[in-house]
This record gives structure tokens, sequence and C-alpha cells, in this order.
């Protein structure tokens, strides 16, 4: 190469050598291209079921390579890069150069979310590298949705609960890796339970959409994801755009401490259904995405299955319902990024406005309604708007499914009057704290509710309530903590775990979350410049999650500013 | 207007916005700057909202909002400098500067994220750094460096939504997020066409170009000098900024030409340091006696001081001069004859056939686009009466479905091919017809890989459907056309059926692109050489224009006919009269009154019989009929049918006079060199294919004793007696503007100011009718000509001996004879080798492995080459680019000629291909 522009130059070229052989670049190679016509379903390839395609890929050869996404680049008719960025975004896909060996045939997840971490995941992280022999590999992971069991650990896709190290050995060495899918209400008994006849009477006209979306509003239901909004309005705003409309239903239940829409869905899959159906109807969509995340593959299967006998029963707008697997990406319960990764493409959240009620999949009016939310539908209509609203207390209207897990006696989804206080919850729901512990402090909201003091736990849980004291309830998530908790940790893993699960695409975040990890880090904290970041991120961010994500580090400077003295 | 505009409040003050208009660029508009990283307020890129360096305060509003991406709204309350936005703002900054190398050593200290730092105050973070070293220098022309990488995603947009490449990405999550090419694959082995948006877009020098850092990767302090010009490669016609330092061309900037906006390609932007080669001619040279020209191709461009001695500029014209005078006295004004260039600028174009004209009596005036679009010309001039291109291609914006017909625009017109890709995004049918598949085939919609050179057969289909669905637009075809009933009848057998076995498509597909194209809203019709380069160039061209005015898909916005001129300025170099039958301006040399007025202009008698075209010139001089030519920038012992052919006759000559930059093929045979200036050492204008004259101007001065061309042409002028006095081209296009109504309203003043100009132009301030022929066409009666075509076989079919069909044609990385881009270090990195290209199963048929040598024969000749296995060349087709001295492809092509055009048969003929390995043991072994 020339230095500073001398006048050097090599002389031309005379011809010999240099060619390529190939064009540049990589380019599908026809036999990966038979392979992958021979795995995938027929054509045509859909960019929006690249996600599906990956996963297939993945499932079959436990990972996925450069060659087999050139290869599905083609087939889909995308550029290499654009399958390259939606493999590496997810946690879930295992993207291996050619000559790299593939993972081990088995993978052993580790929850290292808070509820886990403090009954000991770390440890049982550490055990688990050493012990595991050939075949297995070791890695930590995001909430799994089975807090109330703490630690867990999956093996493949079984998770054993309240997992040790001899429980997971012993599963590996029976080869329990299979999802284990619960008892659970199915199809039949539901309709013997006067299961879709809410629904048929909304289909045949008997109930009018009106009715039914005043009837949410009656019954104060808000919407049970985490921002309260409530559903009989936001159809009726969806209902109002142009068509074509569409729906998804966000099942991708990942806020650490959060459980609820699993146990419903594990419980009485078809009263969300028939709910989502009822929603479906209402707004007229064309199209109903079930939005599933990848942690949840019992209720996977179980969902395929009922699905499957909604169509076979003529269940009316049941064709036009399709599954959709998450792949590893707490993000995507983040509504937008959601719908980025239905239509098959990394799960960034986007720019509001506009809203997705206006423009969402594909660009159409989207109708977004969390699993909860719709299991509610069914009640309210057969019960009466009265019924639902009749519940709740300190003001607040109807039934919610508390996730609560932590240092309590007895952990679990409690279903439990709106507005009801962490230490009614704990005392009068969960049979008091564990052994051995005091309480501390709690989380109202999961990991991205903050933490308030035990001294406020006579708060109402319930949308609104909270936000003076910097915190809000978000899903319903409460995780308790008690007097041997250590408040830093506490923060730090959650920090962490936002800086895992930070899409990355905006500063705040993606560099906020990173820098904030490493500062809280260190044994003293700087906490003028952690309190100036933790601002900045909750103003700039573009979505919730960098928005909150600096919640639980501004609760600790504000609550408990003794646990940062050196 | 103004009702139109609202009114928000930003920093206390009312401003107006337009509807749909963003805060940061309404506040811009006002003077109100809002830091930015990530946005680039240029044509193209569409707001990210991700660096957040932009956040401002919105009253009422919760969280603060990205002023790049979010819309102004009436009496919206804006806060931008103070508060929360500023503090944010200036965390942004903090953060990002945490993890950047040190300004001192890093790739570009003036960078924009550095010039937002200092302003807003920023020299330090107070954050722990994250040491991401990611260095990749596999690519000649551009590097990557990661630690400056700030994530703001401009790349990406740069990539695909700017250039429509799909090359980069952004991989992973989080703080793990990577800008990655392909699968994470090194740069230079990547897809990566190199047309450096990404480096233009680069807020940071994370990807910068290599001449601008060194080998650490830290930046080349110096202070480099802009020049705003024309690209000298295609027809597009790209504006662009020259760097210059030390009297060298470093870099080079796109600039927002009307046909670019900012936008370059690989050679624009790379492909200039050309002309600081060592074999650049810088002195007048003269073939020493004795020399036989048959010694010719045994000549080392870098070592010929054997075949030629250096002279004095007035030893050489006088020599240059005489010989071509005396030919004339000898033996008449048609034994002389003259090739212009299309790479030099109008006024010089303008000159030499003035020259030509005027002082040596003789029409036998030629150029490159002989060899280009003829046949377009030809078709286009007795259909519509006008050769130009009836819309820009940016008229692909409003259009609802784009028929790129025989043309390969990412390798041949790569800027032009952006808008393509970009209306395909968003949604336009893109309907692809070529026997060999192309890059932009994953682009479209429909795309038809017919037989080579069926090119009637298949439109003759479309038409027959138009004709008998009755698709056709009556009004329009009564107002606006005549002859419809002679080709209605003509078309009455070419059913789509019987169509389809002669040009391999199924008469379903041809049904359907006919009931799309002619059921558009606004459809337009793109094609290349693969059209015109055929025995029945003008016919295919004939099918294209009936397709086109039958459906009434031609003057109105989004519509037309557009033939994508290949070189810099091909169309000014015809417009300006450097063709054999036509005086500027298309007027006819046999046209008595046509002649009159250059007579009376250049006040001398003028011949009144057309002259010779390129292929005819050299059978004349084979004839004995032509004895001495002048050859300005043109390269015909490369660039014409049948070389060996060709470089007899130029060996055959009596006088000849090269003028060129370098020791071209051409120059070999040369009784006389003029080193001549480069374009980037010119003034001058050109004209791009979308009819846009634009002004070039020089960033250096030609090297050694190398003079402007249009200087060199004077000084011969004189020598033969004509009584030249240009001070410069400014005077030169004043005379031709006088001479070209197409140049009524454009003046020099108005280009040196206005960058470009598109004729027809309407008066001293329009910018010039970019759509045409709304209201009737430049005809007798103003009405387009339906002329039929009937199929007809290439000129050499395949047979038992010679079974492959031979196509030649470009390759991205290389111009026409590569005469410049060959001598670019980084093009000629990048393409250094001659490779022919074939399908995966002929190469199995041929017994040939991929890259190995073989030898490609035709009737006419023989050359060995590297064969690419390359599966868009289809079954029993061969692809050979003609840039290769030592591989010509042109030793092999067919001088067969279209009889309207006179072009030869480029994209045909019958070839057949050998592994060399069979041969080779013999001589191996001994």
């Amino acid at each position: 190469m020339s230095e500073n522009g001398t006048q050097e130059r090599r002389p031309r070229h005379t011809g010999n050598g240099g060619a390529r052989a190939r064009p540049r670049g990589r380019r599908a190679d026809p036999g990966d291209l038979d392979a992958l016509r021979q795995l995938l379903s027929d054509p045509p390839y859909r960019r929006d079921l690249l996600i599906e395609y990956l996963h297939a890929i993945q499932d079959h050869d436990r990972c996925l390579r450069p060659s087999q996404l050139a290869a599905l680049a083609e087939l889909v008719g995308l550029s290499q890069t654009e399958v390259y960025e939606v493999a590496t975004f997810y946690a879930h896909f295992d993207v291996v150069d050619e000559h790299e060996p593939a993972p081990p045939p088995l993978t052993l997840r580790v929850c290292d979310s808070l509820s886990c971490q403090i009954a000991g995941a770390r440890q049982l992280l550490r055990d688990l590298n050493e012990s595991s022999g050939d075949g297995v590999r070791v890695v930590r992971a995001p909430c799994m949705g089975r807090c109330q069991h703490a630690p867990t650990v999956a093996v493949g896709q079984f998770h054993v609960d309240h997992a040790t190290t001899e429980k997971v050995a012993e599963a590996v060495a029976c080869g329990s890796t299979a999802a284990v899918v619960p008892p659970y209400v199915d199809l039949d008994s539901y309709r013997q339970q006067g299961g879709y006849s809410t629904l048929s009477k909304c289909v045949s006209g008997t109930l009018s959409a009106d009715f039914v979306m005043n009837t949410l509003n009656d019954a104060g239901l808000r919407g049970l994801g985490g921002a309260g909004f409530p559903p009989g309005r936001k159809w009726q705003l969806v209902r109002a755009e142009p068509g074509p409309r569409m729906m998804a239903v966000n099942a991708d239940e990942g806020e650490p401490g959060t459980f609820k829409d699993r146990h419903h869905l594990e419980n009485n899959p078809h009263t969300v259904l028939e709910g989502m159906l009822i929603a479906c109807w209402a707004v007229d969509a064309e199209k109903v995405y079930f939005y599933l995340r990848d942690e949840y593959p019992a209720i996977r299967q179980l969902l395929s299955s009922e699905i499957a006998a909604l169509r076979s029963a003529a269940i009316p707008l049941a064709d036009r319902i399709e599954l959709r697997r998450g792949a590893g990406a707490y993000i995507c319960g983040e509504e937008s990024a959601m719908i980025e990764s239905i239509e098959g493409k990394r799960g960034l959240p986007r720019h509001r406005p506009p809203y997705v009620a206006q423009c969402g999949i594909h660009g159409h009016p989207t109708l977004v309604n969390n699993v909860e939310t719709l299991y509610w539908i069914r009640d309210i209509l057969e019960k009466g708007a009265d019924w639902y609203a009749g519940h709740g207390r300190s003001g607040a209207t109807g039934l919610r499914s508390y996730s609560v897990s932590g240092r309590v006696k007895e952990p679990g989804v409690k279903l439990a009057p709106a507005g009801i206080s962490a230490r009614e919850l704990i005392e009068d729901h969960c049979g008091g704290m564990a052994d051995g512990h005091g309480f501390r402090a709690y989380l109202p909201g999961g990991a991205s509710g903050g933490i308030l003091p035990a001294s406020m736990a006579d708060l109402p849980l319930e949308f609104g309530a909270l936000e003076a004291h910097g915190c809000f309830v978000g899903s319903h998530a409460l995780i308790v903590l008690g007097d041997q908790d250590d408040l830093r940790e506490v923060a730090l893993n959650l920090m962490h775990f936002f800086e895992d699960e930070s899409c990355g695409q905006c500063t705040p975040c993606r560099v906020g979350t990173r820098k904030a990890a490493t500062l809280m880090s260190t044994p003293n904290w700087d906490t003028g410049l952690l309190r100036e970041l933790a601002q900045a991120m909750s103003s700039a961010s573009i979505c919730g999650l960098g928005q909150a994500a600096g919640n639980p580090l501004l609760s600790l400077l504000r609550y408990f500013p003794e646990e940062l003295e050196a | 207007m103004s009702s139109e505009f609202f009114t928000l409040v930003v920093d206390g003050r009312e401003i107006e916005a337009r509807p749909g208009e963003t805060i940061w660029s309404a506040a811009n508009r006002h003077g109100i700057e809002i830091p930015h990283l990530c946005h680039n307020p240029q044509p193209g890129y569409r707001p990210d909202g991700n660096c957040r360096a932009c956040v401002v305060e919105i009253e009422s509003e919760r969280t603060l909002a990205a002023s790049c991406v979010r819309e102004a709204q009436t009496g919206m309350r804006v806060s931008t400098a103070t508060g929360r936005a500023r503090a944010a703002q200036t965390m942004m900054l903090e953060l990002l500067l945490a993890d950047q190398p040190q300004r001192e050593s890093c790739h570009d200290p003036q960078s924009r994220l550095w010039q937002w730092a200092d302003r807003l105050g920023v020299s330090a973070s107070r954050f722990p750094a994250d040491s991401v070293s990611h260095t990749d220098r596999s690519h000649p022309a551009m590097a990557v460096f990661l630690d400056a990488c700030i994530h703001c995603n401009l790349c990406v947009r740069a990539c695909r939504e700017v250039q429509v490449n799909d090359v980069i990405g952004m991989a992973h999550r989080g703080h793990l997020s990577k800008i990655v090419f392909d699968c994470d694959d090194p740069m230079g082995d990547s897809t990566c066409v190199g047309c450096g948006e990404c480096v233009q877009a680069c807020p940071t020098g994370a990807l910068i170009e290599s001449a601008l850092v060194d080998e650490s990767g830290a930046g080349v302090a110096s202070e480099l000098e802009e020049t705003h010009s024309v690209c000298p490669y295609c027809g597009v016609g790209c504006q662009l900024t020259y760097l210059t330092a030390d009297d060298r061309i470093v870099a080079a900037r796109g600039r927002n030409g009307p046909a670019n906006r900012n936008r370059l390609c690989i050679k624009g932007r790379f492909g200039l340091d050309y002309i600081h080669h060592t074999e650049r001619l810088t002195r007048p040279l003269i073939r020493r006696d004795g020399v036989p020209k048959s010694a010719a191709a045994d000549i080392d461009p870098a070592n010929f001081l054997a075949h030629f001695r250096a002279a004095s500029w007035d030893e050489a014209l006088n020599l240059a001069a005489s010989g071509l005078a005396d030919t004339r006295r000898e033996s008449g004004a048609t034994s002389v004859a003259g090739f212009g260039s299309a790479k030099c600028s109008n006024e010089e174009a303008y000159l030499f056939q003035k020259l030509m004209r005027a002082g040596l009596g003789s029409n036998n005036v030629d150029h490159c686009t002989r060899l280009c679009h003829a046949s377009s010309v030809a078709a286009l001039l007795e259909g519509i009466g006008s050769g130009a291109v009836t819309a820009p291609f940016t008229a692909v914006e409003q259009s609802d479905v784009i028929i790129v017909i025989g043309s390969n625009p990412t390798e041949n017109h790569p800027v032009a091919a952006t808008f393509f890709k970009q209306a395909a995004r968003r949604g336009a049918t893109l309907i692809v017809m070529d026997p060999r598949g192309t890059a932009l085939g994953r682009h479209a919609t429909h795309t038809l890989q017919f037989k080579p050179g069926s090119d009637v057969a298949l439109l003759n289909a479309l038409l027959n459907v138009i004709v008998t669905e009755k698709l056709w637009n009556a009004e329009y075809v009564a107002r606006h056309t005549e002859d419809f009933a002679v080709l209605r009848t003509h078309l009455e057998p070419f059913t789509p059926e019987a169509m389809a076995p002669l040009c391999g498509i199924d008469a379903a597909t041809l049904r359907t692109i006919a009931r799309v194209y002619a059921g558009a809203d606004a459809a337009i019709i793109f094609w290349g050489m693969g059209i015109s380069q055929h025995v029945n160039g003008t016919d295919n061209v004939r099918c294209l224009i009936a397709l086109a005015t039958l459906t009434g898909q031609i003057g109105r916005p989004g519509t037309g006919l557009h033939p994508l001129r290949g070189q810099n300025n091909v169309q000014g170099a015809s417009d300006a009269g450097l063709i054999p039958m036509m005086y500027p301006d298309y007027q006819g040399v046999e046209l008595a009154s046509a002649r009159e007025q250059f007579e009376l202009a250049w006040n001398t008698s003028l011949n009144p019989e057309r002259g010779l075209t390129v292929v005819e010139i050299m059978h004349a001089i084979h004839a004995g009929d032509i004895r001495a030519m002048y050859i300005l920038g043109e390269n015909p012992a490369m660039s014409d049918p049948d070389l060996t052919n060709a470089r007899a006759a130029l060996a055959r000559l009596g006088h000849l006079v090269v003028q060129d930059l370098f020791l071209t093929e051409t120059a070999r045979y040369a009784d006389v060199i003029l080193p001549a200036s480069a374009w980037p050492e010119k003034t001058g204008t050109v004209t791009n294919t979308n009819r846009q004259v634009q002004m070039g101007r020089p960033a250096l001065t030609p090297p050694g004793d190398a003079r402007p061309d249009w200087w060199i042409i004077q000084e011969i002028a004189r020598r033969i007696g004509l009584d030249w006095h240009y001070s410069g081209p400014r005077e030169v296009f004043a005379e031709m503007a006088g001479l070209m109504p197409s140049l009524t309203h454009i003046t020099w003043e108005r280009l040196q100011t206005e960058n470009a100009v598109t004729y027809p132009c309407d008066n001293a301030t329009h910018n010039g009718n970019e759509v045409v022929f709304g209201d009737g066409f430049p005809r007798t009666g103003g009405r387009a000509r339906l002329v039929p075509a009937t199929p007809s076989p290439a000129d050499e079919i395949p047979d038992q001996d010679y079974p492959l069909v031979l196509c030649t044609g470009r390759q991205l990385e290389h111009w026409h004879t590569g005469a410049m881009t060959r001598r670019s270090e980084i093009l000629d990195e990048r393409e250094p080798e001659a490779a022919a290209f074939m399908c995966a199963s002929e190469l199995d048929r041929a017994g040939i492995a991929a890259g190995e040598k073989a030898s490609l024969a035709t009737r006419r000749g023989e050359i060995e080459i590297a064969i690419r296995c390359d599966d868009a060349v289809p079954d029993g087709m061969i692809f050979v680019p003609f840039c290769y001295a030592e591989a010509a492809a042109n030793l092999l092509t067919n001088p067969a000629l279209d009889p309207y055009g006179k072009i030869p048969e480029f994209k045909y003929c019958a070839a057949r291909v050998s592994a060399l390995r069979k041969t080779k043991p013999e001589t191996c072994n001994t």
C-alpha cells in the first residue's frame, strides 16, 4: 500500500493470477438450499417467518451455520446480513462458524434472575459448570417464569424446579430433556363448562361489539401486561382505524418475577383463547398472532394442539390464529419490539408516535393484548361488569393475578383484589415471610418497577399508586427481599439483566446499562454519576426498558443510602 | 403556500413548520441546530433517532423525544438546549466518548462526533472505558475500526436503504451489537461492492477511506482541498468533490447532484488515481524511424522508448497536422477520419467534429456511441424524433412498474441502479429481463431470463397480448401515433404461445408481464447494450418504443423510454455532432438547410455526404480508402469487434495521430502521440444520460507537459489552416449554444453557479424539462411512428464446433477498455485478471474447474482466460468482460453490423471453450 500518496505504483497486473474462481462473497450452496427445502415448510418462503425457519434449523442442527444463513437468505429473498443480524439477536440461536464444532447436544440453562439468584443460582451455576460432563453445556439465562420454584434450571426443555446439582444430574442421566405438559382444561372440558358460548354470542350478533367494549370499560378492566391501558378503550381505538387490522397476543412474559401468564396458559388456555377470539371479532382483525416466549415450550405444545382442535371444531375465527415462537429476548415483551419480531426481524422497539393501534404489524392498525387481560374477558362478559368491578380495594377495581416470589413462605400466583398492598399479600396470601427472613424490601413490579422498603409495604399495588415513589406495579410481580439479602447485589443483578437484554438500539440504554453495571461492580459507587446517568437513561431512552432500567438503582439511592456507604 | 405552515415554539421562538416535518428539521431551517450524530439530513437518509443526542423536551411529555424523528405539531412547546434536554444530550456524548480511541491518535479527529463533543463542551468521559478493538483492513479502499463505532446505524442505512446493497448489518444485541458485513465476514471478502456510501456516512471514522489513515489507523493529517466536479466514468453523471493534497487526488465525496444525490460507486469514489499512474504520458512522442507498426503488440507501455522518441509540442503538432493535411491533399477529404471521445467534454467533442468537418472536409467522424447505443438512437430518431431519453432514471420514483431489459445496471450504472432498487423496496413492480441473471434480480418482482438474441420474439409477444387483449391506450394511440393498423396486423402471429419456445419464457408469464406493464398507472422502460448490441438492435428498440407508445406509457411522470447511456459524455458527444451523418443537434449533413447553417457559422464549405461509422472506417482502411486518422481518447484496438482485423487496419494507416493519457493499445500504432489531460484536470461541460448538462472543474493541472485536449485540437486546427482563437471552453460553449437549440437558455455562467441544467430548458431560471413529449413528438406531424419488427436470428449461431453463445460486456470495477481502471490501484486490486464467466453445469460439461485457465475460441480468434463459476450465466453461454488487454474479448467478437445503427453484435457469437490441461502435459513432460 502506498504511504502518504507517494508516486509509487505497482506495475499493472499482467493477468497472472488474482482472478476469483467465483463471484465475490459467500454464495448459497446448492446442497444447503436442498437441505433447507427439505427441512422447512413448503414455499413460498415468507420473510415474516424467518424466526420460525431459524428455529427449525437450530432444532435440527443445534446451531446455525453462515452457509445455512446464506441459503436461507436466498430462499426468503433477503440479504445474508439481514438473516445474520436476526439470528444473532436472539439468545436461543447459536450461530457457529463453519469450522467450529456444534454446541453439545444438551444445554443447561440456569436461571439467574433475582428470585433464583437469592435462592442460590450463582453457586448452582458454578457447581453445574464444574460437574457437567461431555455433551452438556451450562449457560446462564434470564427469568424463566418459574420464580415460585426458584432456583430453576432448564435441562433442554425440561425444567428442574428447586434445582440442585443432584436433581439436575438425575434429569440429565435419565434423559429428561423434553417439556412436560401439565394437566389443563382441554377444549372438550372447556366447552362442557360452557366455553366458547360467549364467543358464539358475539359472532352470532347476540352481543354487539359496542356492548362488549362498553362492558369491559364498565368493569374497569386494565391492561395487565404492565401499562394498565384499559382494553375496552384500546379495542375501540383499533376498531375505529381503517382496515385491514391485525391482532397480537403478547405472551412474551419476561419481566423477572412474573409468571401469571404462564399460570393461566398452563391451566386454562381456552379462557385466554376465547378472550382472544372475542377481541379479534370485536376489532375484526384479519389475523391473530399469538407470540409466545420460547422459554415456555410446554405451553407451545399445548397451544399447538389446542389451536388445531379449535380449527377442527370449527370454532369461529380459529383460522385466523398464527402461533409464533419467540427466541429468547426480553425486549420482545415490549409491544412494538414484539411486532418487529412477528415480522421476522430483530426486536427493536419502534418510536412512538405512531402507536401500534394505528401502525402495527406490517403497518396495519394492530390490537395488542396481554394474556391475563384476555383471560378476564369471558368472566366479565358472563358475570357482568359489576361482578368484576365489585372487586378491589384502596380505590382500585377488579381482580389481579399477582406473581409473588422471594422470601415468602408460599410463593406463587395469587388471585387477589386490585389495590392490595404488599404486606397484605405476604401476610394473607403467602403465609408470611419465609422462615429465618425478616421483611426488608420489595420489588412491586418485577425488575423494572423499582424497590421499596418494607416500611412502605402498605401502599396499594395498583397502577398510578407507586409512581410518586419512583416505582410502578407493572406486571404485578412482587419479589420480596429479606433482611439477609444484599441490596447492592440485588440492584447489580437487575442492572446486569437490563444490560444483557437491552436491544442495543439507543445510546442511553445500550451504553448506559453497561456503564452503570460496571460502576455498580466497584466497591465504592460513584453515586453522583450514577444518579445523573440513571436520570438520563430514564428520560432519553426509546422504550420502557431503558427508561425503567435505572429504577432499582434510583430506589437504592433514595431509600437505602446507608447500603451505599463504604 | 404559507397556509400549509403551522407554528410551534422552539426555545421560546415561534417558528413555522410544514406538515410532516420533524422538530429537528423545522428548527434547523430556522437556524436552531440541535446536536445530532445518527441523523444525516441528506437525501435518502431516514432519521433513526437512536443516538439520542438530539433529544428535546416537549412541554407536558414525561420523557424526552428524539427531535430528528418526532413530527412537529401545532402549538408544541419545545426546549432544545436547556435543562433535562441539554443534560441528556451531553450525557449521550459523554457515554459515547468513554469508549472512543484517544483523539490524538484516532482515525478522524475532525469527525462529526468530535465536532459535537467540542460544541457541547464534552472533552472527556467520567465513565470507565470498554476496550472494543476490532480492525478490519481486508478491503483495499476502506478500513473498519470498530473501536470508534457508536452504533448509530448510519452505515446500515447507507448500505441498505440508500445504495440498497444490503451488505452491512447490525448483528448481536445490546452492548455486544456490532457492525458486520454479510455474516460477519471480512469486508474485503464480503459481497461489498465498494460504493463507499458507508464511509461517507460514518460520523466517527469507524468506517473510513484507507487513504485517510496510516498503517496504525491514525488519521493522516493534511489540509484537503475541495473541487466540485462530475465523475469521469459512466453516463449516470454523478456530481462529486475531489479532495486533493500535494497535487494528488486523495479521496472523493459524492455531491448532491440531480442524478446521484450524494451517491457514488466504487469507480467514482476510489478509481480516480489512474491520473497519477506512472504510465501517464507527459510529453509528445513520435514513432522512431523504421519501427514497424506490426510490432505494436510487443510495446511495454512503461518502457516504449525503443519505439517512440520524445518530441517538442511544436514538432509533434506540426507532424500530426501535416500528416492529416497532406493525406487530404493527396487522397481527398474522405481519406481522412477521426474518432472523438465520449470521455471528453462537450466543448472538445464540438471542436473535434468541427476540425474534421471544417478543417479536413471529412464527415468521417464518429465515436464510441457507435458501439453502444447507435441502434437505440436510430430507432428513437425514427420512431419519436429524438435520440435522447424521454425521462431521467430518477423518474422511477413515480413509477409503478419498471422494466429493465438487456441492462445490468448494478454493474454498469451502479448509482442509477440504487434508484431502481429503492423503487422496488418502496413497492414498485420491478421486471428484469435479461438472459443473464443480475444482482437487480433479487429486488425484482419478475425475472425473465430469456434466450439470448430472442428479444424481438419476447417483445412482440408482449405487444401481441396488448393488442389482442385490447390493453392499448386507444385515445393515446389515436392522438399520438401513426401506422397502428400496420403494426396491429403485423403482430397477429406473434402470440405468446407461438413465441414461448423462441424466447424460452412461458406464455402465461408473457401475458402477465404485458398486462402488468400496460395496466400500470405509470410504467417506464430502461435498456442497455443487451438490447442495442445485436444485428437486430434497432428492431429491438422499435419494439420497446411500440410498447411505450401503444400503452401511452410515455410523456408523463414515472413513464418513458430510457436507454442507459454508457459513458460520462456519450450523450453530449453525440449532441455535439461526433456522428458521421449529423452536425450538432442531429442536423443531417445531407440536409442542405442544415449544411448551409453550419457553412455560414463556420465560414467554410462543407462536405455534403455522410461519413463512415467506426467499423466501416476500419473496413475502408483495409480497402485503402482511408489513409490517415486522428484518434482522440478512443481505443479501437480494444473496443472494436474482431480486433485482429481492426488492429491490422490501424497498422495499415499511413498516418495515425493518437491523443490520450496513456500509451493505449491503439496508441501503439500511432505515428504521433499527444499527451492529453484527464477529466479531473479539465474545465468543461458534460451531458449525462438524463440530459443534464453539468459543469466539470479541474482539481489539478496535467502532469509534465500534458495539455488540455481543446488546446491540442485548436493547435492542430491552426496548423491545417483554420483561424481559431478560442481562449478556452467557455468561448466554445457559447458558440455551441448559438448553433444548438437544445442548449437554449443554458449558459456557461448558469452551469458555473447551478452545476447542472437539464435540456430542453424553458427560460433562464428554469431547471429544465425532465420528462418530455407529453404533447407529441418532434417529428413531422408530431406523432410517434410504430414500426413493426420481425424476429431474426443472430448473425452467427452456435453449432457443433462452436456450441456456446459468447456475450461480452463490462463489470463493476472496470471501465470500457480498462485504460483508466486497470491503472487504478484499488480497482485493479479488486479485479486484477481477466476472467470469463460460466455456470457450474457448463463448467462440468467442459471439464474445467472453477478458477482454472481455459482456451476460449471463435472463428476470429482465441484467448486464454481464467474461468469464473457464476450461476447467473445461463447454460450455453459464456460471458467475457472486454476490458482486459491480456485476454481481449474483442479478438473473438463478430463484426456483423445492425443495418440501421451500424452497431456490431457484441452480445452474441458462437464460441467454444476447452480446458488447457489436455494439451499441457505434453509440453510439461518435455
